[in-house]
Parts: C-alpha cells; sequence; structure tokens
C-alpha cells in the first residue's frame, strides 16, 4: 500500500492493536492499526456499526481501549482522562451550550485553562474574525443558523490551538449546498493552519473531498487506508469498491494470471482481461468491479480489447451525463455512464447495444 | 392572482383579510365551544368561592343587614360623648326587632370581637327593654349604666361601615389602638407572625430537601437506559397510588417511640433510647418530604431527559473537569426543571394542613391549620379568610420575586 508519502512527517498518533468490545462477546473495534502524522488530515469512512465512531471515542477518551495502546507522539494515552488530552472535537450535534453565547461558548475553553481574561478575549474576537461572526457574539447557539453554530463549534474547538482536532460527523445535519461549502471551508482551515485532524463520516463524497488519507472501515476492521484516488481506483477489496464511488460487479473466476494483470471468465462464456486483486490466484473465484464511467457504449466502444452485447433497459437523464441501465450475462443492472453528448438519441429501451471496457478498468477482486 | 396580492391595491387587499377572517371565524368557535365548559367550570367553582371568600376577609359582618338604621346614623356621629337621641331610639327599635329576625346572635358575636362582654350587655338590654319609651337614651342607660359611656358606641361604630381591616390586621399581629392607630397586639397574644414564619420555614426546608434528594435521583432516571428507568419511574410514581392519610398514618407507626426506625437504631447500637422522631417537626419534615418529593422529580426528570449528553462530552473535551463540566453546563440547563419542581413543591407544601396537624406538634402546626380552626370551631369567616388572604398575598409574591430571578438566569435562546 502506498503509504510511503507520509513517513517524512512525524507520527503524531499510533494505534497499536486496539481492540473494543462493549458486551464481552462481540468485538466493535477488531485489531486497530493506524498511524496519523502531524499535520495529516485522515478521515475515518465506513458505514453506521463499523466501528469508525468508537475509534474516535477511544482517540478523545471517551471510551477506554479493551485492548492494545494509543500512543500520542511517545505518551501512551489509555489512562489520559479526555480533560487532559488536549484535542479539540466537534461533536454531531455540535452541542454549543444553549445557556451561553457564541462569545462564552468560545471563551470556555480558554477559562478552563485558566487563560488571563484580556488574552482570552483577544483570543476570541481573533477567532470569531476568522469565522466571520463578529457580530454575533452575544447571541446564543438557538438563534444561529446551522452553519453559523457549525463555525462555531469549529471556532471553540480550534481556538486553543489543540495539537489534535476530531471531528465526528459535524456535516450530518446540514442541506447539501451548505455542505459542500463546509467541507471546502475545514479543508482550507486545515491547509492554512496545519491542523492535523481525525474526521469521521460516513459520506465517501465527503470523504474523497477533504482527506489526506481515508480508512475504510467495515466489520471493526479498516478495509484499505489510502489516498482519495488510490481508493477509487485501486480499491483493495470488493467491498471498498462497492463503498467508495459507483460499481458494477460481475461475479467469475480467475482463469490465467500474468504480473499484475489476469484474465477472468464470467456469466455464461464471456472472458476480460482485468487488474488483479490482492490475494488472488488463478483458478479462484473473484468478484469483477468495473467503474460505469469506464464502460463505454457503440461507436466508442470500437476497439476496445473486451466487447460485449447487452440489452438496454432504461434510460435516467441527469443533466451533463446519462446512466444507461442494462441486462448482460450475470448482471441485469449494470449501469454505463455516457457524457450526453456522446449518446445517440435513436436508442430505445429494449434495443441491444455494444458496451466495451479496457482491462486496466477492470479489478478482479474478491469474492466475498 | 397577482391584483389581489399587490400592495397597491388596498381595496383587493382588504377583501383579502375579510376572507381571511371569515375563514378563521368558525376555527375561533370551534376554540372557544371547547373551552367554555371547563371556563364556565371553573368560574362557578373556583373563581367566585374564592372572591367570596377574599371579600370575607374585610367584610364588616352583620351589624349593617341587622340594624342599618343604627349603623347609618353612628357613621354620621364624630365619636365626642355620646351619640344623639335619635341614634339611641333607632337601636332600641332594631334591637327589639332582631329578636325576631334572628339577627342577634350574629351581632353579638361580631360585637364580642370588640369587647367580650357585648353578647351579654345585649341580652340584659333586651330582657329590660319596655315596649314604648319617652326617652330612649335615659331608658337604656337606667337598664345599663354601659349605654351611657361613649367607648361602648365607640365599638359598635367600628362595626357599623361595611368593610374593615381589623381581620387583616390581626392576622399579622396588628390592631387598631382606641384612636384608630395601628399598633401591635400585647407581647402574649402575638401568634401569627410566627405561625407564618413557621410556615414559610417548613415549606422552604421541605423544598430544599425535595430538591437535595429528587436533583440527584431525577439525574440517574434520565441518564439510566429506557428499560430500567421506566422501572424506577414507577417505584417514584407508587406513593400517588396510596390515599396521603394512609401514608400519613405509616410514618406515625414507622416513626413512633417504640416503631420500625426507632427498634432499628437501638438493635443497630446507634442510640440507647428512643428518640422522638414524630409528633414535632422532623416527623412533619420526613412525612411532607415523602409526599411531595415526586412533584420535583417528574418536572426535573422531563426536562433533564431532553439535555443531550454530549453537552457535558464536548466540556470535558475542552478541557473542563468532569465536575465542572457537570456543574457548569449541565446543571444551568436544568434550571427551568428546578423552577418548576421548586415552585410547585414550595406551594404545595406552603398550604399543607392534613400532614402537620397528624404527624407535627403544637408547635408546628400551619397556617393552613388556623385556617381550618376558624372555619370549622369558632366559625369566624372573618378571620379564616383574612389568614388565607395573607397566605395568599406571600405566596404570589415570593412567586414574582422568583419567576424573575430564575427568567435572568435562564435565557436560553429559542
Amino acid at each position: 500500500m502506498p503509504d510511503n508519502d507520509n513517513d517524512a512527517k512525524a507520527p503524531l498518533i499510533r494505534f497499536a492493536g486496539v481492540q473494543k468490545t462493549y458486551d464481552g462477546e462481540s468485538l466493535v473495534v477488531k485489531d486497530l492499526n493506524l498511524t496519523i502524522a502531524e499535520g495529516e488530515f485522515v478521515t475515518l469512512l465506513g458505514p453506521s456499526g463499523s466501528g469508525k465512531t468508537t475509534c474516535l471515542m477511544m482517540l478523545a477518551g471517551f471510551e477506554n481501549p479493551t485492548g492494545g495502546d494509543i500512543f500520542l507522539g511517545e505518551q501512551r494515552l489509555n489512562r489520559v482522562p479526555p480533560h487532559k488530552r488536549n484535542f479539540g472535537m466537534v461533536f454531531q450535534n455540535y452541542a454549543l451550550f444553549p445557556h451561553m453565547t457564541v462569545e462564552e461558548n468560545i471563551r470556555y475553553p480558554l477559562k478552563t485553562r485558566g487563560l488571563p481574561a484580556d488574552e482570552a478575549r483577544r483570543k476570541v474576537a481573533e477567532i470569531l474574525e476568522m469565522i466571520q461572526l463578529i457580530e454575533f457574539a452575544r447571541r446564543r447557539p438557538g438563534q444561529l443558523s446551522g452553519g453559523q453554530q457549525q463555525r462555531v463549534a469549529l471556532a471553540r474547538a480550534l481556538v486553543f490551538e489543540p495539537q489534535l482536532v476530531l471531528m465526528d460527523e459535524p456535516l450530518g445535519a446540514l442541506d447539501k449546498q451548505l455542505r459542500e461549502q463546509m467541507q471546502l471551508e475545514i479543508k482550507h482551515l486545515h491547509e492554512t493552519l496545519g491542523l492535523t485532524v481525525v474526521f469521521v463520516t460516513h459520506d465517501q463524497g465527503e470523504a474523497l473531498t477533504m482527506s489526506d488519507r481515508v480508512a475504510v472501515f467495515n466489520d471493526g476492521v479498516i478495509q484499505q487506508i489510502d489516498t482519495p484516488s488510490n481508493l477509487y481506483e485501486y480499491p483493495a477489496n470488493s467491498f471498498v469498491a462497492q463503498f467508495i464511488g459507483e460499481n458494477n460487479t460481475l461475479d467469475g473466476v480467475v482463469e490465467s494470471v500474468e504480473g499484475r494483470r489476469c484474465r477472468a471468465r464470467f456469466g455464461d462464456d464471456l472472458t476480460t482481461g482485468a487488474l488483479l486483486g490482492p490475494g488472488l490466484g488463478a483458478g479462484q473465484a473473484t468478484r469483477l468491479s468495473i467503474r460505469p464511467e469506464r464502460v463505454k457504449l457503440d461507436g466508442a466502444a470500437k476497439g476496445l480489447p473486451n466487447r460485449l452485447r447487452a440489452r438496454v433497459h432504461e434510460f435516467i437523464y441527469l443533466g451533463d451525463h446519462l446512466r444507461v441501465r442494462c441486462a448482460l450475462p450475470g448482471n441485469d443492472d449494470f449501469v454505463a455512464r455516457v457524457p450526453v453528448d456522446d449518446f445517440d438519441p435513436r436508442l430505445r429501451p429494449g434495443d441491444d447495444v455494444e458496451l466495451g471496457w479496457r482491462d486496466d478498468d477492470v479489478r478482479a477482486l474478491d469474492a466475498s | 392572482m397577482a391584483s389581489t396580492l399587490d400592495p397597491g391595491a388596498p381595496a383587493a387587499q382588504g377583501n383579502l383579510k375579510a376572507r381571511l377572517r371569515r375563514a378563521e371565524r368558525l376555527r375561533k368557535l370551534k376554540a372557544v365551544g371547547l373551552v367554555a365548559p371547563l371556563a364556565l367550570f371553573l368560574v362557578i367553582v373556583f373563581v367566585l368561592p374564592i372572591g367570596s371568600m377574599l371579600l370575607n376577609s374585610v367584610d364588616n359582618g352583620s351589624l349593617r343587614q341587622v340594624m342599618p338604621a343604627t349603623a347609618a346614623s353612628l357613621q354620621e356621629w364624630d365619636g365626642e360623648g355620646l351619640p344623639e337621641a335619635a341614634t339611641f331610639a333607632a337601636f332600641a327599635e332594631e334591637l327589639r326587632d332582631s329578636r325576631r329576625g334572628g339577627g342577634l346572635g350574629s351581632v353579638g358575636r361580631r360585637l364580642n370581637y370588640e369587647d367580650s362582654g357585648f353578647r351579654g350587655l345585649l341580652m340584659r338590654t333586651l330582657m329590660g327593654l319596655p315596649r314604648e319609651s319617652d326617652d330612649w337614651r335615659a331608658t337604656l342607660i337606667d337598664i345599663d349604666p354601659a349605654w351611657g359611656e361613649g367607648v361602648t358606641w365607640r365599638r359598635i361604630q367600628a362595626a357599623a361601615p361595611p368593610r374593615t381591616d381589623r381581620y387583616l390586621l390581626a392576622s399579622v399581629d396588628l390592631e387598631r389602638g382606641a384612636d384608630g392607630e395601628i399598633q401591635r397586639v400585647d407581647a402574649d397574644s402575638r401568634l401569627y407572625q410566627a405561625v407564618f414564619q413557621r410556615t414559610l420555614v417548613i415549606a422552604g426546608g421541605v423544598t430544599l430537601i425535595c430538591l437535595a434528594l429528587g436533583f440527584p435521583l431525577a439525574y440517574l432516571l434520565a441518564t439510566l437506559p429506557a428499560r430500567t428507568s421506566n422501572l424506577l419511574m414507577i417505584l417514584v410514581l407508587l406513593p400517588f397510588w396510596t390515599s396521603l392519610l394512609v401514608r400519613t398514618a405509616a410514618w406515625i407507626i414507622l416513626l413512633q417511640s417504640n416503631g420500625l426506625a426507632n427498634q432499628s437504631l437501638m438493635a443497630l447500637g446507634l442510640v440507647e433510647s428512643p428518640l422522638q422522631l414524630v409528633f414535632n417537626r422532623i416527623g412533619v419534615f420526613f412525612a411532607m418530604v415523602h409526599i411531595l418529593l415526586p412533584f420535583m422529580v417528574l418536572p426535573l426528570y422531563s426536562v433533564m431527559k431532553g439535555i443531550s449528553p454530549s453537552y457535558q462530552r464536548a466540556a470535558v473535551s475542552l478541557g473542563a473537569h468532569p465536575f465542572a463540566a457537570f456543574w457548569q453546563v449541565y446543571v444551568p440547563q436544568t434550571v427551568s426543571g428546578v423552577a418548576a419542581g421548586t415552585i410547585l413543591v414550595f406551594i404545595m407544601a406552603l398550604g399543607y394542613y392534613i400532614t402537620p396537624a397528624l404527624v407535627g406538634g403544637p408547635a408546628d402546626q400551619m397556617v393552613s391549620y388556623y385556617v381550618a380552626y376558624y372555619t370549622n370551631t369558632t366559625n369566624n369567616w372573618g378571620m379564616a379568610a383574612a389568614l388565607g388572604s395573607i397566605l395568599l398575598a406571600v405566596t404570589l409574591l415570593l412567586y414574582l420575586v422568583y419567576h424573575r430571578l430564575v427568567n435572568r438566569k435562564q435565557m436560553i435562546g429559542s
């Protein structure tokens, strides 16, 4: 796995063999090993119940690991209570104190640290300036919009210059447009202030937009830790392929292996070239994964090494592109994503089309 | 469409408003119809009786009804020397007539409040009253020399006006002296200031104990998983299913000298002889706290249930010690629950009567006891109403002060 681009920076946080169980029967987190470098933006991504929030809570100190250790630099964190960890945290519903004004909320972490009043006031003013909410300083959180509350929560988590910022699905309550705007704002804050951020989300788009690296969780195990582009282009297993972005799958068998590439048989008697995923060899069952935008139609498919005929079910118009749902041997719900300009308007549902793709656009992954 | 909504077309706009009113009228009528029975019920059984009760506290009683002419002529008298002959004549005739109408008893009772010998004087006078007389003044003084003293007539005069402040004054240990000045009553007959003070102290103490016991309990209920907290909630509500008298009697049995509490304490070797736990202030606190605790727990619980645990986590993540987080972030958010619970318990405790009467000693009786005493035993409705009115006024005043304080603290943005 290409983990080498972070070697230059010092590791700030290290999970070593961390386990967590709540009931003593099943492990919510199984043998977690993860290193986070200083200045890095790492996202823990996964469906609900995958263990990502538990990891964040163990890092924040609200949960204790059942086994293994968490290190901050050289210091073992397991027994450090949460209020002594000096991590900023942004909660899912902001958790702004409703009985305090915006200013009092932001000053709270400075007060707990015993900062002199005038210095605290200066810092609060600075950060209010940064999040452009100076004129709202005397309002209470209940009088702010969702996006403004989000900014205040950020300011409160940043004002004491923590060595690590934890965010637990902080954008979940915002509408789509505001969410995308806040994603960029947080990303820019990360860049300009050089923050180290651990971000938890179940939204893969959010993870890809903001992160340096993404750890994909499922079933208490990190399935893959990688840069967003590697996750998308080189998923390590079929769960990651399915979870990140859109994906077509075809179940088959690896026929022959040639270095990184292989040939796989699927459907009745069809074959395709593919990039071989980790841990697979000739004769093994595989799940082939193809992104919809890599599937070409009719004219565009001419000259591609893998071609087959399929029957069109329906067209879904999405403005800049069309989704063509079609049936082919082994998958009744195969989607091709076609730019509107490239589309032949004479096509109707029920017509036959030719689909094609390159060998390198197919991943042969585990069959689970 | 556009022209109806155009602000430049006032005629059309007026039309729209009229249509809105018409559309809303039916809904309003329905709302009024739904509330009307209850409103009527409240007016008849609550507002009117309380209003008339409050009037009783300043009502001067029956002299005006039984002896209207006497009362009228005495009100014009300046109080110097003796009243005019006409007053004597009116009084003598109305005194004679009062025997037939049965008003004599109530006049006698009212005048007895002024001087305890008055009823006897009236009876004596009535017995010796002749049918006719040319000079009623001489006749009356002849029957009893008291009629020749100005003070006798001034006492009747005091009962003549339709309204009096004597009951209200007496409720706070004040009276009007011979010259009409307000003064404190003799030290050995002062009673009610101490009773009011005691009532406030007991109600306040019960409220504080309930808060101290109820807050942790409500917190536990609000943070436990739903199954466990529902079970515990049933236990909190269990006392409501038993009659108040039964519970109070149970406390007497538990706390008496050879009761379970004392026997346990002695068996454990904690005390050597039985403690006096009932028929004193301790018993009153035990029983009242037990009865009123649910009224503290319920509002606290409902407010705490709505406070997300993430607030405390946020405070801790920002560097606050868990105790500081609880005190600075959690407790202020429970203010509305604390306010509702304390005011509910305090006001209910102020009016307690049965429980202190049963488990308290003579020095633990609250205002309601005296209200009941005047209503049931001495038939002095004026004093009963005056004590009740003062209690009501004190309660309202405290409530206003409290409301101010709490509102200032609890300006949580909507």
